[in-house]
């Protein structure tokens, strides 16, 4: 769409420039909340760093159950998303682009997993997946997968609280974003899933890769809905959070570390990609 | 064209914003469930004139003790007309820990010695702690066991799905231990977090059988079916309680634990499958 020389033009103007601020500061009943706010936001995190056993720290990163939890964590977050990504963006272009009876009522069904608590996810996708659940007793017996307790069914738990985000974030992008370029696109020849292909991904791709990076965040740090889907066994469906969760039974110290670590990747991914994205935008 | 080439950027930083506040959240959530106290501050009753009991006792009782607890929350109401019970159930694990981080509580049941342990380490209980029951684990299976159990062995037939607790807590400590008795080695498909998920797992007939306490068949009525094991003898848990130094309310924390231990608490924890000490 954009010519990539045209986008850097129009955007080192305002980079180079000072950003425009208010004068005289901000006013005290924005500014008091919005710090209080703010050390709300971070004093726990900094009393993780000030609590964190930093001596027996190399002993414990060192250890392969963590190594394992953590590439289970990052690999089964990853899978997530790109599920999100498949069945999500469809489901936002639906949402945003087309008329139907019930369309709200759809919307308000796809936001649902975001108010519902975790755990009660969990226990409803067994409803619906497991060895006995409704559609999960025709999955057993005519093909023999059972997902409660695989791999799969943690990516499966993920995806299910993280395909919200992504939903939500790609369909407000679509309505952001002019519809009269996919119109002109059809009235030109294309047919309507070329007009998406061509013209409407890259339009609204910024969107999709916010949604995607809250999708991930939000699926490696999902524990209620695997724990109670997918169950927890090392190597297999015990990802960092729950880890974290059986460390604190018996070894908090470990458990403080544990956190340390994933926030330190969810950190360095999110710092990773912002990066990339702006360097290449 | 400029404003879509900005909005990238924009789009990033909100979905930074919004990311960092999820990982807080989710960091927060993960803490598990029933870790924070339920119960109010104690209230301002007196705890001195030994005798008269009234006013609020907190107790932080195991989760297995919810039920025969509960029954016995109404009785001590009942005999002592103005004094009010309150619980917070949970893993014994959490609640140390709630006890220990200055949670108040007058009154600490635990699951096993070791949790219990950790209070008294701290310095927080006042006096001994003394065991009230004890109990054992058992086989929960499907009804009608369809998978023929009848012994710990049984466990390593293949293809059959077993749930055992997470060994840091004390369940799965037990389980261990049975199985190292009866030198059984099983590879289960789950470490539960507690063991009233090891227990749903079957009460979902997602797992086949789980080693779960004695007690917790009995209060999942029809659901599952129990099947005991000689080597259970080997894991005999012990629970013990005790009234603890920061008590609001001592006179009535004593009283409850007198009646814990009395014949009729006996009777009523004896019903719920718990054996006495």
């Amino acid at each position: 769409m954009t010519p990539p020389g045209e986008a850097g033009t129009a955007r080192r103007p305002h980079t180079g420039r000072p950003r425009r601020r208010t004068r005289g500061g901000a006013p005290l009943p924005l500014l008091l909340p919005a710090l209080i706010g703010l050390v709300f936001l971070v004093l726990p995190l900094v009393a993780l760093l000030v609590r964190a056993p930093w001596r027996s720290m190399p002993g414990l990163l060192t250890s392969s159950e963590v190594w394992q939890a953590l590439r289970l964590s990052v690999v089964c977050a990853t899978a997530a998303t790109a599920v999100s990504l498949v069945l999500g963006v469809p489901l936002a272009w639906l949402l945003a682009r087309t008329e139907f009876p019930g369309r709200r009522l759809v919307r308000a069904l796809v936001t649902l997993p975001l108010v519902l608590p975790p755990v009660v996810g969990g226990v409803a996708l067994l409803m619906a997946l497991g060895r006995n659940g409704v559609a999960g007793r025709w999955l057993d017996s005519w093909f023999g997968i059972t997902l409660p307790f695989t791999t799969t069914g943690v990516v499966l738990a993920e995806a299910f609280v993280a395909l919200p985000f992504l939903v939500i974030t790609v369909e407000g992008t679509l309505r952001a974003a002019d519809p009269r370029y996919e119109e002109a696109a059809t009235t030109l020849g294309a047919s309507r899933f070329t007009a998406f292909r061509r013209v409407t991904l890259p339009l609204v791709a910024p969107g999709i890769a916010a949604g995607a990076v809250l999708a991930w965040a939000r699926a490696l740090g999902e524990f209620g809905a695997t724990i109670t889907f997918a169950g927890n066994f090392p190597g297999r469906t015990q990802t960092m959070p729950l880890a974290v969760y059986l460390a604190l039974q018996n070894d908090p110290e470990a458990a403080i570390a544990l956190s340390l670590v994933l926030l330190a990747v969810s950190v360095a991914v999110l710092a990773g990609l912002r990066d990339r994205w702006m360097g290449a935008s | 064209m400029s404003r879509s080439a900005r909005s990238p950027r924009r789009m990033l930083r909100a979905a930074g914003a919004g990311a960092a506040a999820l990982l807080a959240l989710s960091a927060c959530s993960s803490s598990g469930p029933d870790s924070s106290p339920q119960s109010s501050q104690g209230s301002s009753a007196s705890s001195g004139a030994s005798g008269a009991v009234s006013g609020e006792v907190t107790v932080f009782a195991a989760a297995s003790l919810k039920e025969s607890f509960t029954t016995l929350g109404k009785k001590f109401e009942k005999d002592h007309p103005g004094a009010k019970v309150t619980f917070n159930f949970g893993g014994s694990d959490s609640l140390a820990a709630g006890i220990t981080g200055g949670a108040p509580a007058d009154v600490f049941a635990s699951a096993s010695p070791k949790t219990m342990k950790t209070v008294t380490d701290q310095g927080e209980a006042a006096g001994t702690p003394v065991t009230f029951v004890r109990n054992r684990l058992e086989i929960a299976t499907l009804p009608g066991n369809p998978d023929h159990l009848s012994s710990l062995k049984d466990l390593t037939k293949s293809g059959l799905k077993v749930v055992l607790c997470a060994q840091t807590v004390p369940c799965g400590a037990a389980a261990q231990q049975a199985l190292d008795a009866g030198g059984v080695r099983v590879t289960p498909v789950s470490y539960e977090q507690d063991v009233k998920s090891a227990l749903n797992k079957v009460v979902l007939k997602e797992a086949d059988a789980a080693l779960v306490y004695r007690t917790d068949v009995q209060a999942a009525g029809g659901t599952v079916e129990g099947v005991d094991f000689p080597e259970s003898a080997k894991a005999v848990n012990e629970y013990p309680i005790v009234r603890l130094k920061h008590a609001k309310n001592a006179a009535a924390a004593d009283a409850f634990i007198a009646l814990v231990r009395s014949a009729e608490g006996q009777k009523v924890l004896g019903e719920a499958g718990f054996l006495t000490p």
